[in-house]
């Protein structure tokens, strides 16, 4: 028995880290010290502040290290681990302000965090399936087999106000009512688990600390919809969550858990895992299930919707990593539980995966209503540089920005959606005032020109075209009548494209539209670009008042595009210059500006 | 999986371990003086006696037990300090597994200070 528990992050940030290196020194010296019996050191998920990575807790005490390095180990374990002295200068700066160590949960990044969908991510070692059981994993399992009928289950959820957090936010409830509704020899449960948004790794994240949750949940899914085999549809850019799901379905095999005849109820389900190879379209849930039925991974046309025809032309349901993850806790809080959290409308919790420019860069899960203001100055702890903040993403390429003046919007699905945003998965992009919007919209758009299957072709030619002219835009080649263009072309892909890739590509070009309308005028008529981004309308220019001709910028300049001698005013090349920046770099007179 | 009694036996096996993890301001803490003099009075098995009680009693989530540095007392070592939420602090000296056990059972559960080990009777002894 461990007198102490040393938890190490073994997420994917932490792990590209090093945190792989920390665990096996932190075991030999453990070992070197005599104190193998007494301190455990175990592997668990994200603990969400990933950029403090690699992180390591230490409990009983609940010490929270960050940025540990190799050579830090023997110092944690002779200090720390034998005689009890915490090492402060590797504590989170945050908890260290004031005299006493703030707890962790104190924190700005976690105080006002929920954690429902990820509690047990940073907490357990995910490929031990005791400590699962140990936190009151497959209880809900339990109940819901022995105790319940399926209807009741379907009810429960029905009463939480539980959304599909996959992004369209549809009653996950009523999704299971309709599939139960239609009867059939077989059944399927699906997880979507193809997250692919640039920025979002919620589910990856969920996947890698608590896979248990998930399969858990799709037991309970297959009982209540009368489904026997479940598939997850995960990609296969996510190693260690296809490990530590392949541990976890072995696992709950051998404990009776997945299987036939569980809990004695008679009930029979199993769980295979179905590796995606990377196409975003595959997302999508009809293309998702003809990817598992082994077909290229395309969209068809709804109806008929899964829930009557939709895995094997069988009815289907299919539900994203965070919904079920949220289902074993509903089970066993009840649904008023879950529904007193969030707003009117969206209950539970969302799980953000928090990027771009911020300096808490990680994965937060908070109550359904919590502001994107309070996202970003707190949890987030604001913008590095002490820059202002311009936008921010939501949703991928699938969503819109949200412009700093909606920054007080309670998120929820339906805000999000009255403001030309989505909630989408969970990818939240942070922006600064250096961010070109048109540039952003390019960026999304040559996503899913990339992306887009081409099947049909609104989406196929639509989106290339867009991006033509987002590009003419960009470099300066653009006049009025390419902007109605582009606005006629979103209305035709919103209307006419076969899935949601093709009909929601649209929405970033049009939000940053709506809400920065003003840069695009500025790149049409002005040819000009206000933030300084998109190179082909930037001027790097010397100020000849300031230039002390002290030749640095010319020896910097990767192009030869700057002459001048010694003590004389030095000139830029436009025809060559390659627009790198690096002069305006080196200067140490600041002489050197772009425009 | 045979039935909920089957899973929460596990459950219960594992509460221990997992609720070691656990943090809350309820707890009451047990600190034991693990610098080199306390370590050199024999603190280890104190500590690891405390610990796996506090772990096999499926006490976990109540009591926290826990190591420190040398808080100066070295001629009294091994030093066990109960802090429970709202009352004054408590120091045990020259402690062995089995006084700690006793503590554990009279003070921690039984809610009665073992007068008897405390610092104040070991200062009236010498006085």
């Amino acid at each position: 028995m461990y007198r102490s528990h040393v938890l190490v992050c073994g997420g994917t940030g932490c792990t590209s880290s090093g945190s792989q290196r920390i665990i096996d020194r932190l075991e030999k010296e453990i070992a070197a010290h005599g104190l193998s019996d007494e301190v455990g050191v175990v592997k668990t998920g994200c603990f969400g502040l990933c950029a403090l990575g690699p992180i390591m807790i230490v409990y009983p005490e609940g010490t929270f290290y960050s940025m540990v390095q190799e050579d830090d180990i023997p110092e944690i374990v002779a200090e720390h681990l034998l005689k009890g002295r915490i090492v402060k200068r590797l504590l989170y700066e945050e908890t260290t302000k004031t005299e006493k160590i703030t707890p962790l949960n104190e924190t700005n990044f976690y105080k006002k965090q929920h954690r429902v969908a990820l509690r047990n991510c940073g907490v357990i070692n995910p490929e031990d399936i005791e400590e699962y059981i140990g936190t009151g994993g497959y209880e809900a399992l339990g109940i819901v087999l022995t105790e319940k009928k399926p209807e009741d289950v379907i009810q429960i959820l029905l009463d939480s106000g539980l959304r599909g957090r996959g992004g369209a936010g549809f009653p996950t409830g009523l999704k299971w009512k309709f599939a139960a509704a239609n009867e059939a020899d077989q059944k399927y449960v699906c997880c979507n688990a193809d997250e692919g948004d640039p920025g979002a790794f919620m589910d990856r994240s969920i996947l890698e600390g608590d896979p248990h949750a998930v399969l858990e949940a799709m037991a309970i899914a297959g009982y209540a919809i009368g489904a026997s085999q479940g598939y997850i549809y995960v990609r296969a850019e996510y190693p260690i969550a296809v490990k530590r799901l392949e541990i976890a379905i072995a696992q709950a095999r051998e404990y009776g858990l997945l299987g036939e005849n569980i809990f004695e109820s008679g009930f029979n389900f199993d769980i295979e895992l179905r590796l995606g190879a990377g196409a975003f379209v595959c997302g999508e849930e009809t293309a998702l299930m003809t990817s598992i039925e082994g077909s290229r991974g395309e969209p068809r046309p709804r109806p008929p919707f899964p829930a009557l025809k939709g895995l094997f032309q069988k009815p289907t349901i299919l539900n994203n990593v965070e919904t079920f993850a949220n289902i074993p806790q509903i089970i066993v809080n009840g649904p008023e539980w879950f529904a007193s959290m969030g707003t009117e409308n969206s209950k539970g919790t969302k799980v953000f995966a928090l990027g771009g420019k911020i300096n808490n860069t990680g994965l937060v899960e908070i109550p359904m209503g919590t502001t994107l203001r309070e996202i970003v100055e707190e949890i987030g702890g604001g913008i590095p540089g002490g820059k202002k903040f311009k936008a921010a993403q939501t949703g991928g390429p699938s969503g819109g920005c949200i412009p700093a003046e909606h920054m007080d919007v309670p998120i929820d699905y339906d805000n999000l959606k009255a403001i030309g945003s989505m909630m989408g998965s969970g990818g939240l992009i942070i922006m600064d005032e250096d961010t070109c919007m048109v540039d952003i919209a390019k960026f999304f758009l040559e996503f899913t020109v990339d992306e887009s299957c081409g099947k049909c072709t609104p989406c196929r030619i639509g989106t290339r075209r867009m991006l033509e002219i987002l590009e003419k835009i960009t470099k300066g080649q653009a006049d009025m009548e390419d902007l109605e263009r582009l606005e006629e072309l979103c209305s035709h892909l919103q209307t006419s494209s076969l899935c949601a890739l093709g009909q929601t590509a649209p929405n970033p070009v049009l939000s940053t539209l709506r809400y920065f309308r003003d840069e695009y005028i500025a790149h049409i008529v002005d040819k000009k670009c206000p933030a300084g981004v998109c190179k082909d309308l930037l001027h790097y220019k010397i100020d000849p008042d300031k230039c002390k001709g002290c030749t640095l910028c010319a020896r910097t300049c990767p192009a030869d595009a700057i002459t001048g001698s010694v003590r004389e005013v030095h000139m830029i090349n436009p025809e060559k210059c390659v627009k790198c920046g690096a002069c305006m770099e080196k200067c140490r007179f600041g002489a050197i500006y772009k425009e | 999986m045979k039935s909920l009694e089957e899973l929460r036996a596990i459950r219960a096996k594992m509460q221990g371990r997992v609720g070691v993890r656990a943090e809350n301001e309820k707890q009451t803490r047990v600190v034991v003086g693990m610098a080199t003099c306390g370590i050199a009075s024999g603190a280890r098995p104190v500590l690891t006696a405390l610990s796996d009680a506090v772990q096999e009693q499926g006490l976990s989530d109540k009591i926290n037990v826990t190591q420190t540095g040398c808080i100066g007392l070295c001629q009294y070592e091994p030093i066990v300090e109960v802090m429970e939420p709202g009352k004054e602090k408590v120091t045990y000296v020259k402690m062995t597994p089995e006084k700690a056990l006793e503590v554990l059972r009279l003070h921690l559960l039984g809610g009665q200070v073992v007068a008897k080990y405390t610092l104040s009777a070991a200062q009236d002894k010498t006085q």
